[in-house]
């Protein structure tokens, strides 16, 4: 009957002569499919486009694990994939590249996904996990582990989750005064940055400069000698955290409409912002543990991937495809750059997104509008 | 400020009241232990001067604001006892600046309307179709279904807000000053529409307006507030007087019937203007209308 | 509130920004009693910071050091050669830091606004990281000239950047053309002391921000440096107050909205570039000391500005002496002083007061 067609449809096709006797066919945008009662809405770009991204992901990735100081042809590398390893693959595929590889895209993912929330939670662009203080308190953690404990990685990422989590819930806290306003969430995060950076740079100027490399290096947020360990945190994080995170594209789509609006169409508007912060927050987490903060992903994820998307909504899905490829490529780029010398990957994202964003500038006709 | 009625209502229903409402910003009171019944199927309009809370008492009767003390009434169950979706079933809200996301189309907004009817499994259903398509047709925004809602003109945007809450297809609507901003046609326009709701489907709609004269025009029942409560309470005849409009406004005017629809029209006599000689008293003219209706 | 004191129908846009102090605009009564309480600060801070340190010495002692010098007296020396350079520079830096951010919130119409934005900081590191690896340089006279060029330089890309495209630095652009540029710098400087080990390990006490070990060269080399940014900022301050109107609302008023933008961001690089010169990058002064003295002196940045710079001396001068108190006999960095301190000081502010709006 009355199913809809693709989105080109222009406005010419809703003259009023069709819709004067019976309900005209409503032209929503994207595909809607249903089923005996149950129905859903699927937009195709969005969908081409992560489906594009993945194949990039993929591509980077085998040949990330091919180059290094021992490059293997492709060839073998996915034979080792598949299970035919040769002698000196299987070493290096297995236990050295793969693993970073993977920790690399979830990671990507991850921080790609808690930025695009944040932005859209704030209005800005310019958002991300670090306003709630949490990525501050997650180096303070990491640092007062390296510094003080002599900590193992394991530990550390514990000790920067713990921080995280920390300074999180304490400027929420603090922020929170009938209710959180973003303003005073901003202020109070940056107050609350402001203190955290002075310790750790009072223990910066006090450890000794091995454990000040140490910590130096965790800052930048690295993938170095991350192992299957690590993979398996990322994968069962991502397998809880991800499905939520697109629940709550539902709710950043109707929170988009404002606060007034949104609770009068039957949102509960601070239990859902509580949710998206948790959510937020709880990606952040997994990708600081996993890998330590790295700069950029976080900001750049989002805005891509909705002009990618060519759609104003928040577009959580794509912005983790978009993060986890940008961290792949990164990370290729930060080993082989200086090789033999291998960078942190932290390093490269902030290398590539700082351009982007100041071409994003010269090229934006309208100011704000990322 | 005790209510000054002019007539009593209690033949007629009231799905909506607000009883003994305190309603305050941070300590700062601005409404003051205000009662208010919402007669059913008829358009109220709320009026008064800038900060005299009718906008808030508005919020608070869309479930936004909680009351300091005393509470708002919606079928019989305190408001904020029910679930936020299931008061979205019954009352609609337009809030006074609603934000459009940026590149949203007509149509994609229309339905966002639909929220409190979807779940996650069911995000667009024939019934959702249906409501969407009537909205459209109903504010006469079909033709502009797959426009941007920015590159809209100030009514046409407009129109579009109301088609949102329509397509919730709630039976009470609350719009916040939804003409402020706008051209007198199009001002006509939004009002003329907001009558057909209330007279084709008995809609009960309150509406917070600026224009005393549009007021008088288009509502059943009229509410005019000064600092945080209720002057005068009824029907546009009774309640717009000179002497309603110094109290609330602090305005001296010369109250005459609207040649047009027969309501109340307020001229307004500026401080600077003296009365002009050929035309009666104020008191006396006042005195006239109030008879003749 | 009488309904014939409003007037009907005014723009919802207009902003009304009120002190959070007592709730009512400031009159001049207010705003003089400000600045008195400011100067008698500026003095204590100066008093105390020259008596105050990992040694206590008394009020009599410094006033004769000050008045009747005796090179033999340790007490003297202490004074004279150690405390009087620090205590100026304090109040060089502490100034120009203070100034500097009620400028850049001015430009940026932006009351988060920091100095650093415009990747003053960021420029000045990298440049100094450069510096240490390349020239071996470690001393702190000698980084300031390539922490002052590295800053100028950065902030002349931003602007220019902020510039690119259709509406000329607008202050939205000019805060994402900052946060671009500072965060690349960042990330080479990072990665310069990743690659050296003994680069790391004397840049991160100049990064840390301390005005420990400069001697009064270094206060000398700047000074200048900051009277003039000193003078272009309070030159501007009309004009920037025009633009906080808006754009259109300035241009209406005769204002030239791009020369008062190029004279605020060469002020603000003036005086932010000297101050990370001479003390390394300091944080929290540029943000929140403008942000605050708003709030009792309201946004006429005429005001703002000469307040903000003796807020900013005040504070940075005691938070230094506290940093000498707090770990005798050795000492805390001052950059790390005024973010410990300032950091929740300012959140107890937020929670207490109505601060200005974003």
């Amino acid at each position: 009957m009355t199913l809809l067609d693709d989105l080109h449809r222009g406005a010419d096709d809703l003259a009023t002569s069709e819709s004067s006797r019976e309900v005209a066919a409503v032209s929503i945008s994207g595909r809607v499919i249903r089923r005996r009662g149950f129905s859903v809405r699927l937009d195709p770009r969005a969908i081409g486009v992560c489906v594009g991204l993945a194949g990039l992901i993929v591509i980077v990735g085998l040949w990330s694990i091919s180059v290094g100081d021992f490059p293997i042809p492709i060839s073998d590398v996915v034979a080792t994939l598949l299970g035919n390893p040769t002698e000196d693959s299987e070493f290096i595929v297995g236990t050295l590249r793969m693993p970073r590889v993977l920790v690399g895209t979830g990671v990507g993912a991850a921080f790609g996904m808690s930025g695009a929330i944040f932005q859209s939670l704030v209005r800005n662009p310019l958002g991300s996990p670090d306003i709630i203080g949490f990525t501050g308190g997650a180096a303070l953690g990491a640092v007062v582990m390296i510094v003080y404990f002599e900590a193992s990685a394991l530990q550390v990422s514990i000790g920067a989750v713990a921080g995280g989590l920390i300074a999180a819930v304490l400027v929420y806290l603090l922020a929170w005064k009938r209710g959180v306003q973003a303003y005073r969430l901003v202020l109070v995060g940056i107050g609350a940055g402001f203190a955290i950076s002075a310790v750790i740079d009072y223990m910066i100027t006090r450890a000794e400069i091995n454990d000040v490399q140490r910590a130096a290096v965790w800052l930048t947020g690295s993938l170095n000698g991350r192992s299957w360990d690590e993979v398996r945190i990322v994968v069962v994080a991502l397998a809880v955290l991800g499905p939520l995170a697109v629940l709550m594209q539902r709710n950043l789509d109707r929170l988009d409409l404002g606060d007034d609006t949104a609770a009068g169409l039957g949102v509960n508007v601070g239990r859902a912002k509580l949710m998206l912060v948790l959510v937020g927050v709880g990606l952040a987490a997994l990708g600081v543990a996993a890998a330590g903060p790295v700069a950029f992903v976080a900001f750049v994820s989002g805005p891509i991937a909705r002009r990618l998307v060519s759609s104003p909504r928040a577009c959580i899905v794509p912005a983790a495809f978009v993060g986890a490829l940008v961290t792949v490529v990164a990370d290729l780029a930060a080993r082989r750059l200086l090789a033999p010398t291998e960078l942190p990957v932290g390093i490269m994202t902030a290398l590539i997104g700082a351009p982007y964003l100041l071409w994003l500038l010269t090229r934006q006709a309208r100011t704000g509008a990322l | 400020m005790t209510a000054t009625l002019t007539e009593s209502n209690g033949t007629a229903s009231a799905r909506l009241r607000a009883k003994s409402v305190s309603l305050a910003y941070d300590d700062h009171v601005v409404v003051d232990h205000l009662d208010l019944d919402i007669p059913d199927g008829k358009v109220t309009a709320i009026i008064g001067p800038n900060a005299c809370g009718k906008s808030t008492l508005l919020r608070a009767l869309a479930r936004l604001l909680r009351p300091s003390s005393g509470h708002v009434v919606l079928d019989g169950e305190l408001i904020h006892k029910r679930p936020t979706k299931d008061v979205a079933r019954r009352l609609g809200l337009l809030p006074q600046t609603p934000i459009a996301p940026e590149g949203i189309t007509v149509v994609d907004l229309v339905a966002r309307g639909r929220t409190p009817h979807q779940k996650l499994f069911q995000q667009w259903s024939t019934s959702d179709e249906a409501a969407v398509s009537a909205a459209l047709e109903a504010t006469g925004t079909s033709a502009l279904a797959d426009r941007a809602v920015d590159e809209l003109s100030g009514g046409q945007r407009q129109r579009v807000w109301i088609a949102m809450a329509l397509a919730q297809e709630t039976e009470l609507l609350l719009l916040d000053e939804p003409t402020t901003f706008l051209d007198i046609a199009h001002q006509i326009d939004v009002l003329d529409l907001v009558d057909e709701l209330n007279r084709d489907r008995g809609r009960t709609v309150v509406i917070v307006l600026h224009d005393l004269n549009l007021a008088c025009r288009y509502a059943d029942h009229v509410v005019a507030m000064r600092d945080g409560g209720i002057v005068a309470v009824g029907r546009p005849a009774e309640v717009i007087t000179a002497e309603t409009v110094r109290d609330v406004f602090g305005l001296d005017s010369m109250v005459i019937e609207d040649p047009v629809s027969s309501t109340p029209l307020v001229v307004p006599i500026s401080a600077r203007r003296e009365n002009a000689p050929n035309l009666p008293s104020t008191q006396r003219l006042g005195a006239e209308t109030e008879t003749r209706s | 509130m009488g309904p014939t004191t409003e007037s009907t129908g005014a723009p919802r846009t207009v902003r009304h920004i009120e002190p959070a102090v007592g709730g009512q605009p400031a009159g001049w009564s207010w705003r003089t009693v400000g600045v008195i309480v400011l100067v008698a600060a500026v003095f204590s801070a100066m008093l105390l910071s020259l008596a105050v340190g990992a040694k206590t010495i008394p009020w009599g002692t410094v006033i004769d050091a000050v008045t009747a010098y005796d090179v033999e007296v340790t007490d003297h020396l202490i004074v004279r050669e150690l405390r009087m350079p620090r205590t100026v520079l304090g109040l060089l830096v502490g100034g120009a830091l203070g100034m500097a951010g009620a400028l850049m919130q001015g430009v940026t119409r932006n009351p988060l606004a920091d100095p650093g934005l415009l990747g003053v900081n960021a420029g000045a590191s990298f440049a100094v990281v450069v510096a240490i690896w390349s020239f071996g340089i470690t001393s702190v006279s000698g980084l300031v000239w390539f922490a002052f060029v590295g800053a100028a330089l950065t902030s002349v890309v931003v602007f220019v950047l902020g510039t690119a495209g259709r509406g000329g630095a607008t202050p939205v652009r000019l805060a994402l053309a900052g946060a671009a540029l500072a965060s690349l710098l960042f990330a080479l400087t990072r990665a310069v002391t990743l690659l050296d080990q003994s680069t790391l390990d004397q840049f991160r006490f100049w990064s840390v921000g301390s005005l420990a070990g400069r001697g009064t060269d270094v206060a000398g080399h700047v000074a200048p440096f900051i009277v003039v940014g000193a003078v272009l900022a309070i030159g501007a301050a009309r004009q920037l107050n025009a633009l906080a109107l808006g754009e259109d609302a300035a241009r209406a008023l005769g204002t030239r909205i791009q020369m008062t933008r190029l004279v605020s961001v060469v002020g603000i690089t003036l005086l932010c570039g000297s101050a990370v010169a001479a003390a390394g990058p300091i944080g929290f002064v540029g943000l929140v000391v403008p942000h605050t003295v708003r709030a009792w002196f309201g946004p006429d940045q005429q005001w703002l500005i000469p307040t903000s710079a003796l807020a900013g001396a005040a504070f940075l001068l005691l938070c230094d002496t506290a940093g000498r108190v707090i770990a005798r006999p050795g000492e805390v960095q001052v950059g790390i002083m005024t973010a410990a301190i300032g950091g929740p000081a300012f959140v107890v502010l937020v929670r207490r007061t109505r601060m200005a709006q974003l």
